[in-house]
């Protein structure tokens, strides 16, 4: 960062000051728009808030976050279970097993997250298969993340060096036993903080469920901010809605940059070899 | 099964013709925005790295389906009125997309060796132009894959207008279910335009990919 620019002198010094300054204000006067128009269109006016006072709607409230994360949550285990299994396959010796394996994969990333939900909630509706909303959210996350977390397991056994495996190959281990206890013990602290990224991903996602009437946190926001009585409260039901979101995921991300930051320690203690080029474009990679 | 395609052939054309404009100008909006706050993140000024990871930080934790809910039916209730139902996902697109590649921008930054922007710096250039003429075009370079990943998003992420009365792609389904035919086909055929949409862009990250890695 300071690479960019040199150790600022007193005349640098007065105008970043400035600059600060001017910043400031601007985004002050940015945030006091928005506060006007939101007080000159009644946004903040008691009548539209009140309802949060409610037992009832906080009850409400509380039932779209549980449904929320019950999706989360069980999509979650699932992917895992699906990411170790399809990771497990694409580093498979036998090529029937690799290929489709890799097919799969590479197809469930490619398609919508959205269009993948629709399959299961369309599906159902057409094959009277009975499957709820809630399951289409659930198998639909845990398809995309799945294939996701698959490409994350596998990229972590082979940013482990070289050498460990050739190793292990060469005291008469068994490839089972060289991933399992070699490769894996040493791969899972450095992929840490991407599953955790990606587990970031999967709640967010969960507020697709709104498209395809699951009843999660964001669907009872849109049934809250519809209400006449109260004057349409979407803005206020809205706020507390992105409170909570943002709350949770800056949460999850909050815990993986600070096992990101705990395994870059260890490796330095260590000393092990520097994160190789793989890892670091696969750390790059912005999980959307 | 092809039926289902080309009796509906409007349709599928202009769902995916909204899904190609929607990806192609919030595209565009997002890179310019990106890299701006991408920008504002390395920069000396305090305040702005400051709004740069307020930003950042805010965006990446929100679900697009809510940036979109909020635009949609948030932002008419203070009287902030877009044009029209695309642009709402326009805006909705680029604020959320632009979050991403502020981040992917930074690290690209970040990737570029001090002895270029100290060289720079020793000829006499001003930030600006250290940033504009050295960094930037080979940080450039250096994101161009995990930009790649970012574009590949957004594009698939162009499906959630389809829940805020946009007629793109992923609103087809709710179109066939009321002519009547068969879902699970529609479906199936939406998935190949996307995949051959898509794909293209696969091939070129990798390709993307496989040249950084030499350089």
């Amino acid at each position: 960062m300071s690479a960019l620019y040199d150790v600022p002198g007193p005349r640098a010094q007065l105008r970043n000051r400035v600059l600060n300054v001017v910043v400031i204000l601007l985004v002050a006067g940015a945030v006091a728009w928005v506060v006007y128009r939101l007080n000159a269109t009644g946004q903040f006016e008691s009548r539209r808030w009140v309802q949060f006072q409610y037992t009832a709607i906080q009850r409400q409230l509380l039932d779209g976050l549980l449904n929320t994360l019950k999706a989360a949550g069980l999509a979650a285990v699932l992917a895992m279970i699906m990411g170790a299994v399809f990771a497990a396959a694409r580093i498979s010796d036998h090529k029937w097993v690799r290929v489709p394996a890799t097919f799969v994969v590479e197809l469930f990333r490619a398609i919508p997250l959205l269009i993948l939900m629709f399959f299961f909630y369309y599906g159902s509706l057409q094959y009277h298969l009975g499957l709820t909303p809630f399951w289409a959210v659930v198998f639909g996350l845990t398809l995309y993340n799945g294939s996701v977390l698959a490409e994350i397991f596998r990229a972590g056994i082979a940013a482990v060096p070289k050498g460990q495996r050739e190793a292990s190959y060469a005291i008469g281990l068994r490839k089972n036993q060289v991933v399992r206890l070699v490769l894996l013990p040493q791969a899972i602290s450095a992929m840490l903080p991407a599953i955790v990224s990606q587990l970031v991903v999967l709640l967010k996602d969960t507020a697709l469920g709104f498209i395809i009437t699951y009843a999660e946190l964001l669907y009872v926001a849109k049934q809250m901010g519809g209400r006449l009585q109260y004057g349409f409260p979407y803005i206020p039901t809205y706020i507390v809605v992105a409170v909570i979101y943002i709350g949770l995921c800056s949460l999850l991300s909050l815990l993986a940059r600070y096992l990101e930051g705990r395994s870059r320690r260890r490796r330095k203690i260590t000393g092990a070899p520097p994160p190789s080029a793989a890892e670091a474009a696969t750390s790059a990679e912005a999980p959307l | 099964m092809f039926s289902v395609l080309t009796d509906n052939w409007d349709l599928f054309g202009q769902g995916f013709w909204t899904t190609i404009k929607l990806f192609l100008i919030s595209g565009v909006l997002s890179l310019v925005l990106g890299t701006l706050l991408g920008t504002f993140r390395v920069s000396p000024v305090p305040a702005l790295r400051g709004v740069g990871t307020g930003y950042v930080n805010i965006l990446r934790n929100t679900p697009l389906t809510l940036v979109f809910a909020f635009l949609v039916f948030g932002a008419p209730k203070m009287n902030i009125e877009l044009p029209s139902f695309f642009w709402s996902a326009v805006v909705a697109l680029t604020i959320y997309t632009s979050a991403f590649i502020c981040e992917v921008v930074r690290s690209g930054i970040n990737t570029i060796p001090p002895g270029q922007t100290e060289a720079g710096r020793a000829i006499g250039m001003s930030f600006i132009q250290v940033l504009s003429v050295i960094v930037l075009p080979q940080a450039f370079r250096a994101i161009q894959p995990p930009l790649m990943s970012v574009l590949i998003a957004l594009l698939k992420n162009t499906t959630i207008a389809a829940g805020f009365s946009v007629a793109e792609a992923g609103a087809i389904p709710a179109a066939m279910a009321e002519r009547g035919e068969n879902q699970m086909l529609t479906l199936v055929w939406i998935t190949i335009g996307f995949l051959i949409l898509i794909v293209p862009l696969i091939f070129l990250q990798r390709w993307a990919e496989r040249r950084t890695a030499v350089a």
